[in-house]
């Protein structure tokens, strides 16, 4: 076994520190740590906490330039369409946001664990100090007292965005959104609502999470009627959907896949604007298969598209952000599949009763006659989201670029 | 004191709100080597007392430093804390209505007195008529309120526009507030009246106009729901407060625990109200928990506590006015523990005789019945006699009987209420499936027992 180059330097400064008399030296000291520094940067430092997705920034559907940003039709009616943008991340994008809620309505508050010095990935910075530890504070480690608190801020008419600070940990608080927020209209007979309430939480892989960092739990919600599913996909999206989130008047789930928080810096729009809930975006026209997904799995569907296209010559896909799961955009996505006749799904959660369970039921129900070949999906297996298997358990390229030949092949 | 300056004061100030030190106590620190460290350029004093200690003065109470208990002190002795003193019960009359203590007489008027006795008898006999119409099939399911009618002195305590969360079991305080006959007969009837559209079962009240939460089933959810609008109150400035019921079983539940902790770390004007009596469904109390009842745990949370004679009306409204004030005018939670007794079955799904004595039951009616010391009360001042008693137990029988039966004759409502308000505004897949439906019912109407239901069904 070769020796790694780490382990042969520290033996010879070992050597060289141990064998010399010991000096009190605070040089050796800084030396020493400056060493450990560089040893570790050019043998591979940490990942970083939220993970690290390169390609993203070459996505084409980041928009890197103004003119990119600004030319979406969604923005034509915001206000925002000729304004100012500033080069945001998607925790940038989503601490903007917060921002302009906070400043737009005087009830807003956030509140969770660890929010109030900017959170664990920085998606509250500096909105403490900006507006107060009355309106931006942390709450104990409680996640079902945190949602409870919410709902009860929601029930007497105050917006309330809660943090739950991953996914992962967002089921002690599933009793109070699914039995609770979900039916609190409707059970009122609409005498009360929680529709400011706005449940943000980081969701999906980053490559080193394992069982409890990593989990999508869209489906478990997507499955109660009173309930809205966001998924946002990069720094505009985020803040637009976000904005419309907390002013929706129904409880909100905006679920924000974490390993995008730094992987891609958009121009977004400085201004105040909202995007569509309820509706997904057709990312790339194409007329041969149509490719469905959400969040940061549609970094992973580009990849396959664009190397399924290179080997298929004259194929071309189209591929839609759903950014809504529940309610969501079935008749975007049927019209697509009624022109092309192939749909492949995908996304991290597992396969079994996943969100493309029901996005494949669906369009089978409507688009029947018109399909070529089955439906496909893509998902995670069906076990805990594993350490350090985890390439082998997402839908990576391979596994998408698979499904979308399969189906073209049928 | 080179860093006395302002960097330093901000810091104290940010040191304060993060861990409720009060000023003085900061004064003290003697910050002769601060451990400052930086944070995004920020200078911040650590959240614990400064490691140099000053010279121990008293050597057997030398504090901790820790800042997780910063008021606590060194010992040398191994002593398992096993239980303090039992909590002992604020009681104004005895069991015969007699002020006990001319001090804490409740000091009312006549008209005040009285309602609140009318309201209990109001609450007796709908019991009586609701229990009885469930057990005739006529409504699904019924709740009754049996040995506890006295929480109604809780709601005399309060503002109008105090927000309820309450569990199931406070009626009561909904008629006191003013929750007609009619709307608590429609609503356990499901019928067309009903302010909940028919949606939940019998029982689960709710009254915007009376600021009292609709009831729901699954228990102790409304407690950190309480926690949260009084702290939506507080930023509103409008001097209320939020009070939320909930029994001995429910408050073992983590819900009550997290809204404990969060309403204390987070000044929420809440008053907590625990009816313990006794009985979670057929669980005793002595398998509910084994400390000093609830009251014991406001305690451990930082949160002042009281228990109180859950059978005394008036030891109830002394109570809740001084925890009303605590709450508003210095935003404290309170938890309140009224000690009582479940006379009647949990619910019409429920034969108690199956876990306790008859005889015992029997008992506590007769002993220590809420009706009954009140009654004495009112009677010693000459503000009740027999005949009064006989005129409104009548009429007001009378008067439950006709809503009773109003009630009972309307229609259901219309089933379009099955698809709305799950969201604000409908959405495809319910607009999709309430076509469907319609088209289903037109194609097997007689499957359906459309003729209950206000316009049959041709309005979907």
């Amino acid at each position: 076994m070769q020796t790694s180059r780490f382990t042969l330097l520290y033996r010879n400064f070992a050597n060289n520190i141990y064998s010399k008399p010991l000096s009190r030296n605070r040089f050796i000291h800084k030396a020493f740590f400056h060493a450990t520094k560089k040893i570790l940067q050019t043998s591979g430092a940490p990942p970083p906490a939220e993970g690290y997705l390169p390609g993203v920034a070459q996505s084409k559907f980041i928009k890197s330039t103004q003119e990119e940003a600004l030319k979406n039709s969604e923005l034509m009616n915001t206000g925002v369409a000729n304004g100012e943008t500033k080069k945001m991340n998607m925790f940038q994008a989503i601490n903007d946001a917060m921002g302009i809620a906070l400043t737009t309505d005087e009830t807003a508050v956030i509140f969770g664990e660890d929010v109030a010095f900017g959170g664990v990935f920085r998606c509250t910075l500096g909105l403490a100090e900006m507006f107060g530890r009355d309106r931006v504070f942390n709450t104990p480690l409680s996640e079902q007292g945190i949602v409870g608190f919410g709902i009860g801020m929601a029930a007497v008419g105050h917006t309330a965005i809660a943090e739950i600070q991953f996914a992962d940990y967002i089921f002690p608080a599933f009793d109070q959104l699914v039995n609770e927020a979900a039916k609190y209209r409707y059970r009122s007979g609409g005498l009360f609502n929680v529709g400011g309430l706005t449940v943000r939480s980081p969701c999906s892989a980053v490559g080193h999470g394992g069982h409890y960092h990593s989990q999508s739990p869209e489906a478990y919600f997507t499955h109660t009627p009173g309930l809205i599913v966001v998924m946002p996909r990069s720094p505009i999206q985020a803040k637009g959907l976000l904005l419309a989130s907390i002013r929706d008047r129904n409880p909100v789930i905006f679920l924000e896949p974490k390993i995008l928080y730094r992987a891609a810096v958009e121009e977004v729009p400085v201004g105040d604007y909202e995007l569509p809930l309820g509706k997904a975006e057709i990312l790339k026209s194409g007329k041969d298969v149509t490719v469905v997904g959400y969040g940061s799995q549609l970094y992973t569907l580009e990849n396959a598209i664009k190397l399924a296209e290179k080997d298929i010559p004259g194929l071309s896909c189209e591929l839609i952000d759903l950014r809504s799961l529940s309610p969501w955009d079935v008749d975007t996505v049927a019209n697509s599949v009624n022109k092309t006749g192939r749909l492949v799904i995908s996304h991290e959660a597992p396969q079994t009763s996943g969100f493309a369970a029901e996005v494949a039921t669906s369009i089978m129900e409507r688009c029947f006659l018109r399909l070529e070949a089955p439906i496909q999906r893509v998902c995670g297996l069906d076990t805990p989201f594993p350490l350090i298997f985890e390439k082998f358990y997402v839908p990576d390229m391979t596994k998408c670029y698979d499904a979308i030949k399969e189906v073209v092949n049928y | 004191m080179k860093y006395l300056n302002q960097n330093f004061l901000y810091s104290i100030m940010l040191l304060n709100m993060n861990v409720n030190i009060s000023l003085r106590a900061i004064s003290k620190l003697h910050v002769k080597q601060a451990s400052n460290f930086l944070i995004n350029g920020r200078r911040f004093i650590s959240t614990s007392r400064i490691l140099c200690q000053e010279p121990i003065k008293n050597k057997s109470k030398e504090k901790v430093s820790f800042p997780g208990a910063t008021g606590s002190y060194f010992t040398n002795e191994i002593r398992f804390i096993q239980s303090i003193d039992p909590i002992p019960t604020y009681r104004v009359m005895d069991r015969q209505g007699k002020i006990t203590d001319p001090s804490q007489d409740p000091q009312v008027s006549e008209n005040f007195a009285v309602k609140i006795y009318k309201d209990m008898i109001t609450l007796n006999i709908l019991d009586l008529i609701l229990y009885d119409a469930q057990r005739q099939g006529r409504i699904s399911f019924y709740m009754t309120n049996f040995g506890e009618e006295a929480c109604i002195g809780s709601a005399a305590g309060l503002d109008n526009e105090d927000m309820i969360f309450g569990q199931y079991r406070e009626a009561g305080t909904l008629l006191y507030r003013g929750f007609t006959l009619d709307e608590l007969m429609n609503q356990c009837y499901s019928n067309e009246n009903d302010l909940g559209k028919g949606r939940q079962m019998p029982v689960h009240y709710g009254s915007k106009k009376l600021n009292f939460q609709t009831i729901s089933s699954p228990l102790a959810t409304q407690i950190p729901q309480a926690s949260g609008a009084a702290y939506a109150l507080k930023r509103a400035g409008n001097k209320n407060c939020v009070m939320c019921y909930f029994g001995e079983g429910a408050a073992s539940e983590g819900d009550f625990h997290a809204a404990l902790n969060i309403a204390a770390t987070m000044k929420c004007p809440v008053i907590f109200f625990c009816r313990n009596n006794g009985f979670a469904i057929s669980t005793p109390a002595l398998e509910q928990y084994k400390g000093d009842g609830i009251a014991s745990r406001g305690i451990g949370y930082g949160i002042d506590t009281i228990r109180v004679d859950g059978n005394d009306v008036w030891a109830i409204y002394n109570v809740t006015k001084a925890a009303r004030k605590l709450a508003v005018e210095e935003n404290r939670p309170v938890l309140i523990e009224a000690l009582t007794y479940r006379i009647g079955h949990h619910s019409t799904s429920d034969d108690s005789s199956a876990y306790r004595p008859k005889k015992e039951v029997e008992d506590w009616k007769r002993l220590d019945n809420p009706l009954v010391r009140l009654r004495k009360w009112l009677e010693d001042k000459n503000w009740w006699n027999e005949n009064f008693e006989n005129e409104y137990r009548s009429s007001i029988r009378k008067e439950i009987l006709t809503a009773f039966s109003k009630a009972e004759k309307l229609h259901k409502p219309s089933i379009t209420e099955l698809f709305n308000d799950v969201y604000d505004h409908p959405t495809p897949n319910i607009i999709a499936q309430r076509q469907k439906l319609k088209q289903l019912i037109e194609k097997y109407p007689n499957n359906y027992p459309l003729e209950k239901f206000k316009n049959k069904g041709k309005d979907l």
